[in-house]
């Protein structure tokens, strides 16, 4: 083999693996990683700060979808948003936090699979909305949250959110991802129907649905278990 | 086209700009300078990143590492109302709060599809490339009004909330698209064909077993160093899909195909490189540890990698 295959660039991926073990800031390690990946591909420095920003340039729409709600859901949230999301949720009884995020993943994954990607969401719909009635459930259930319960909590509902959305665009036959599929394999020689491809998604995403709403059924048990350590740290705050 | 995506780059831009200004007026802020540069460059990505050179931007794009790697980016100070205004405002408003929090989802929805086969004369009404974020922005300004009038405050109110939410996401909100420039990088270096080739030279496939796990570990593998899916197929496909699964074991290409993505998403759900799905939300719900989420996700990524190998072999 003449055109030896060039392993250096992989110094790339052990920066990044470095980084993030070492708990530098993300940002940092995300640059030192092109840079380091940049000279060992032999890219010339001014080439390579060209591949950066034109990198950067390219793929200005992923901040949009984080910054462009923002004022709204801040401004709710002055005049008492997750306030009320939290006591709204607190009038039905039969309401906990495991059941209320199986609800959630089901009408996340359904609309995902018949494409409405853009009704959930981290901005606009976990963090005004899904986290505050989560957390409501919770502590008219069993008073307030210890800070690591209350945590992982908050952390399984934007978990729901992207389980939900993943397991479920993927079997949307319009769905990006079905027509690269599509796209490669045909490059490759190989003639597939998309709907195939998007069809034989549906046991991996009904396992994904029912692996994870296991795991938020026995979410209930994990915060009634805690409730007991509960009183502790709420003591704690009342004194401050 | 009428309604382009260049419209909301200004927008997001000008956003970031008033942020910059705010934090640049604000005495107090205990990072006051580096914190109003980092906001300010990445207004100027917004504004006018086109038409600047590239190594230009990406020169700047280094600064502002260098400024939040060495802590240069803080959080102002901010006016709450207090905690008894604010349960009284709940309790007035209840569920009319809703109504523009739920208006953007369901208006982004309702754009998306209502118009985008609108022609007004010979042009598009929305850019084709990118209808739902052009429809994301629509239904924001649309929600914004609302929000206004609902809660009776002024859009500089929600500047002022846009900056804290901005500087309570701090570099986070940068992140995702660092990812995807060093994906770009990535790709041009060839660090895809190098992956490919140590997953696929040093491990015997001659048993079926052994074909598919590499191949459904390999997707997530791969998927966890490049933080995306979409990178991982056409390497891990191309290396051990299409030869061996397909070639040798003459599987079914729709299932491989569909297995194989899903295995890709199950690392997406245990990398911090995919940070818009992992490290944002941490970040925007406050959490202490970043990466709360991922370890939340990670027992059922681990148990769909088990039940994506099962499947794979059963039904291809």
């Amino acid at each position: 083999m003449q055109d030896a295959l060039n392993l250096w660039p992989l110094l790339g991926v052990a920066a990044i693996v470095v980084g993030f073990a070492l708990r530098l800031n993300p940002l940092l390690v995300v640059a030192l990683a092109a840079i380091v990946t940049g000279f060992a591909a032999h890219m010339p420095a001014e080439a390579l700060l060209a591949a950066i920003g034109a990198g950067f340039i390219k793929t200005r729409t992923l901040p949009l979808i984080i910054l462009l709600p923002l004022a709204v859901i801040g401004l709710l949230e002055r005049h008492g948003l997750r306030d009320h999301a939290q006591h709204w949720i607190s009038r039905f009884r039969g309401a906990t936090a495991g059941r209320l995020l199986i609800g959630y993943l089901f009408v996340r994954e359904t609309t995902a699979a018949l494409g409405l990607t853009s009704l959930g969401g981290h901005p606009q719909m976990v963090r005004p909305l899904l986290a505050p009635m989560a957390e409501g459930a919770a502590v008219s259930r069993h008073g307030t949250l210890p800070a690591a319960v209350r945590q992982r909590l908050l952390a399984f509902c934007a978990a729901t959110d992207n389980i939900g959305l993943f397991f479920g665009e993927d079997i949307f036959v319009a769905f990006g991802a079905i027509a690269l599929m599509h796209t490669f394999l045909l490059g490759a020689g190989i003639d597939v129907e998309p709907l195939h491809i998007a069809v034989w998604g549906i046991p991996s995403a009904i396992s994904a649905f029912v692996i994870h709403s296991l795991r938020l059924y026995r979410l209930d048990h994990y915060l009634a278990r805690h409730k007991a350590t509960a009183a502790a740290p709420s003591a704690q705050e009342g004194a401050r | 086209m009428i309604l382009s995506i260049q419209y909301l780059y200004w927008l997001a831009g000008v956003v970031l700009a008033i942020t910059a200004g705010m934090i640049l007026c604000d005495r107090d802020h205990p990072k006051r300078w580096a914190s109003s540069v980092f906001w300010g460059l990445f207004a100027v990505a917004f504004l006018v990143g086109e038409r600047l050179p590239p190594a230009a931007v990406g020169a700047g794009v280094l600064v502002m590492a260098a400024l939040a790697g060495f802590g240069g980016v803080g959080i102002g100070r901010y006016r709450a109302l207090a905690e008894g205004a604010r349960q009284e405002a709940a309790r007035r408003l209840g569920n009319r709060l809703f109504l523009p929090a739920l208006a953007i989802p369901l208006l982004t929805v309702a754009v998306a599809l209502g118009l985008k086969n609108v022609h007004i004369g010979s042009l598009a009404l929305l850019d084709p490339a990118n209808t739902t974020f052009v429809a994301l922005g629509v239904a924001s300004l649309v929600a914004l009004a609302l929000a206004c009038r609902t809660t009776g405050d002024t859009p500089l109110q929600a500047m002022r909330e846009s900056r804290r939410l901005t500087e309570a996401l701090g570099w986070a909100l940068v992140l995702p698209q660092m990812l995807a420039m060093l994906g770009l990088v990535f790709n041009d270096a060839g660090v895809g064909k190098a992956v490919a080739h140590l997953a696929t030279a040093y491990i015997d496939m001659d048993l079926r077993l052994v074909a598919v796990v590499v191949y459904v570990l390999g997707m997530a593998l791969f998927t966890i160093v490049m933080g995306n899916g979409f990178a991982a197929f056409p390497v891990m496909t191309g290396g051990v899909g299409v030869p061996i699964l397909v070639g040798v074991y003459h599987g079914n290409p729709a299932v491989m195909a569909a297995i194989g993505m899903f295995s890709g998403y199950c690392g997406t759900l245990l990398t911090p490189m995919a940070a818009n799905y992992n490290i944002v939300p941490a970040a925007l719900l406050e959490l202490p540890d970043k990466y709360a989420v991922i370890k939340a996700q990670i027992p059922t990524a681990l148990a769909m990698l088990v039940v994506n190998v099962l499947l794979l072999y059963v039904l291809m």
